[in-house]
């Protein structure tokens, strides 16, 4: 979801008896739920993994920050100016605590940066389309954030220790984020007509891209059952996204909104709703750049990143003088 | 892209009367603007009274290949818990 289609070994699972004694007590640990902390060992697709999930998931909330900021200097009032700037600097904290957590990997901050800005490493899918009205900021916080819970909720129980305790509190603060965006489209449901095709609308365009957050179908998803095994990833895409249909449908239906797929359906046996096919191909293109806002984001990273060397360098600059002189003093 | 500003691992005392307590890590030029930057990065709400920073290179830590040797002296001392001791029921609370 903020990592979707993360590659694995592209392997099949070893069974304990073809492991290596150093993998085998590895993942001995894992079955007994022990966290693998930086300095232990770990084999080299653990670690290759990780740091790709751990990336792409921090990534995902930095570029997250630019369809919400889009709406910051246009919030229609006072309050939700502080609570949207509240919420985009959660989105900036949420991603430093996550490039931290893959750092104790053993790859370097900037090297991650280079690899966002070159477009070898990805980002969530869904901050490729445009926040085109004030309901937008509304639908991102219930619907995105609440399929960001979903997923990062069992990721506090991951394995790699620093991740897990990102997660924790990611999770803390996400709730905020979800309520105040569910508070927005309350608002605007209650207003008059307009207001209430502006929120229906925005609902409309972000369905889809919000279920797609949860990555493919577990049938088309190769690189599941190692992640599983390893405990990086707890459920599978499609049963998160199960549960995030069957939480998001009464609340829509609680403010009056309709959900836009004629193919939903409660299903009693199974005990969950039943819904329509999702257009992977939209999925793909937009991961592969074709989505609407991919070239626009990218382009807004670069610069932030190429303004600010002049920032980076001289205070850099400024605390290597400082530390000379004190020596000097010394 | 070189040029890359410190690691710094950030403690945080939440409540006075409690020791700080290791919360994460950030980059910044200097220690200044390190406390300044784990102000908003980790204290966001309230989490905090007290901040210290160190230079994550001035670390220095135990290896988890050494775990065994270096906590077995304190495992077989059993003596050392108040559990280890007998004491009848008739002597009341000790």
């Amino acid at each position: 979801m903020y990592a979707q289609e993360v590659k694995s070994t592209g392997e099949a699972v070893k069974s304990l008896k073809e492991m290596s004694p150093e993998e085998r007590a590895f993942q001995e640990k894992i079955d007994a739920g022990v966290k693998i902390e930086p300095k232990d060992w770990m084999p080299e697709g653990y670690r290759k993994t990780l740091i790709r999930q751990i990336s792409q998931h921090a990534h995902s909330e930095i570029v997250g920050e630019l369809p919400e900021g889009n709406w910051i200097t246009r919030a229609p009032t006072l309050e939700r100016k502080a609570i949207l700037l509240a919420k985009v600097q959660d989105e900036a904290g949420h991603g430093l605590y996550l490039y931290c957590a893959a750092e104790t990997l053993g790859v370097s901050r900037d090297e991650m940066t280079e690899q966002l800005l070159s477009g070898k490493a990805k980002y969530s899918s869904i901050f490729n389309y445009p926040t085109l009205t004030w309901a937008d900021i509304g639908a991102i916080g219930w619907l995105v954030d609440g399929a960001a819970i979903m997923n990062q909720v069992p990721l506090q129980r991951c394995s790699y220790g620093p991740y897990s305790r990102a997660m924790i509190r990611i999770c803390k603060e996400e709730s905020f984020h979800q309520r105040q965006g569910y508070a927005i489209m309350m608002q605007l449901m209650k207003g008059d007509a307009a207001q209430r095709e502006m929120a229906q609308d925005a609902l409309n365009r972000w369905w889809w891209p919000s279920l797609m957050m949860f990555g493919p179908s577990d049938a088309d998803s190769v690189h599941s059952a190692q992640s599983m095994a390893w405990k990086i990833k707890q459920n599978t895409n499609d049963e998160l996204r199960q549960k995030f249909v069957d939480q998001t449908v009464p609340q829509a239906e609680f403010i009056g909104l309709k959900i836009p797929d004629p193919d939903l359906k409660w299903n009693e046996e199974k005990g969950g709703y039943d819904f329509g096919e999702i257009d992977w191909n939209e999925f793909h293109e937009v991961l592969k750049g074709n989505g609407p806002c991919n070239k626009e984001r990218m382009e807004a990273r670069r610069k932030a990143w190429n303004d600010g060397a002049w920032f980076r360098d001289g205070l850099m600059a400024h605390a290597k003088k400082r530390a000379a002189k004190k020596i000097a003093a010394e | 892209m070189s040029n890359e500003w410190p690691l710094w691992e950030v403690f945080i005392r939440g409540q006075h009367g409690l020791s700080h307590r290791h919360v994460g890590s950030l980059h910044a030029p200097d220690a200044e603007m390190a406390i300044k930057n784990a102000r908003d990065v980790y204290t966001r709400r309230n989490e905090g009274v007290s901040i210290w920073v160190v230079k994550a290179s001035d670390i220095a830590a135990s290896s988890p290949e050494e775990k065994g040797p270096l906590f077995e002296p304190s495992n077989s001392k059993v003596y050392r818990h108040p559990t280890f001791y007998d004491i009848p029921d008739e002597v009341g609370h000790m």
